[in-house]
């Protein structure tokens, strides 16, 4: 079984609002120091050879449909081979 | 009489009212469902708000590949007057209709309330009875209405006069304090607040929405 992990994030420029609010509440938790910004993980279970096509075709999924990539990138990488 | 369709996706919730709005107006309304391919010949496209496909992913995002989405995209690529509100305005968004993208409110809060707009432009099939500058009332109520846009996109919406309505005290962080945009066709508008919440005196403080429903049939009766 293959996994390829899809990491989204909104992009640095852009205002991250629920990480804003993560990092506030760990601060009143007594985290201090620390600055979260919160993204998305899609874990995809391929069934068969993780092949380049496939790899291809993960990447233009990410980019059509997982990912908006007007306020967001995204990073596919083989969790598990 | 005009045919204007409205689009339900799961998890729509002002398709009805839409449709309401759209009768109050003169016009035909007609329920248009997102499984279907067909447009059932109307002559313009409303995209309601809610929350379609329950918000997953992104707003938006999934109700851009529904079925239907196709036909409208073809019917807006051949000048067929689209107009998405709040999470139609999502889809519009995501389908590359219009451009930019929204994000969460810069206070993180839901904002329920009576909004004042100023109309940028009424070259559109939407906004051709109002007069530029004109300020008007329209219901806003959203948690993701933070509009977004890379710096090129926004001195080309700006120089173009895509900009169709501003904040008149920006409610949400949107850039430029810009609730609603057209494309460059100008058939295609899509805004965060709700004109169709704001037909009717008893519920909506004003009805300056009427003027959307109203514009889009004086601009179908004068091309036909």
């Amino acid at each position: 079984m293959t996994l390829v992990v899809v990491d989204v994030m909104p992009k640095p420029e852009i205002l991250d609002p629920q990480g804003k609010a993560v990092t506030s509440s760990l601060h009143r938790l007594g985290y201090q120091g620390l600055e979260v910004r919160q993204g998305r993980r899609f874990e995809i279970t391929v069934n068969g050879d993780l092949t380049d096509e496939r790899m291809a075709e993960i990447r233009e999924a990410a980019e059509k449909l997982l990912c908006n990539t007007v306020i967001e990138t995204f990073d596919v990488r083989v969790e598990k081979q | 009489m005009s045919r204007i369709g409205v689009v339900t996706f799961p998890g729509t919730l002002d398709d009805h009212d839409a449709l309401r709005a759209v009768k109050l107006a003169g016009a035909d309304p007609v329920p248009l469902w997102h499984a279907s391919d067909s447009l059932n010949g109307v002559d313009a496209i409303i995209l309601p708000g809610g929350f379609s496909y329950g918000d997953y992913l992104r707003c938006g995002a999934i109700a851009r590949f529904a079925p239907i989405m196709g036909e409208v995209i073809t019917a807006a690529g051949a000048g067929m007057p689209v107009l998405g509100i709040c999470n139609g305005f999502q889809v519009l968004c995501e389908s590359h209709l219009l451009e930019g993208a929204m994000i969460r409110n810069e206070g993180r809060k839901f904002i329920c309330r009576h909004q004042r707009l100023r109309v940028e432009s009424n070259d559109t099939t939407w906004t051709c009875d109002f007069a530029e500058g004109q300020e008007i009332i329209i219901v806003l109520k959203n948690g993701e209405g933070n509009f977004r846009a890379d710096p090129d996109t926004l001195h080309k919406l700006e120089e173009n006069n895509q900009v169709v309505f501003r904040y008149v005290g920006n409610p949400n962080g949107s850039l430029n304090d810009i609730a609603g945009i057209t494309n460059e066709r100008g058939n295609v508008v899509g805004l965060m607040p709700h004109p169709e919440h704001s037909v009717e005196m008893l519920t909506g403080e004003s009805r300056d929405g009427l003027v959307f429903f109203t514009s889009v049939q004086h601009f179908l009766v004068a091309t036909a």
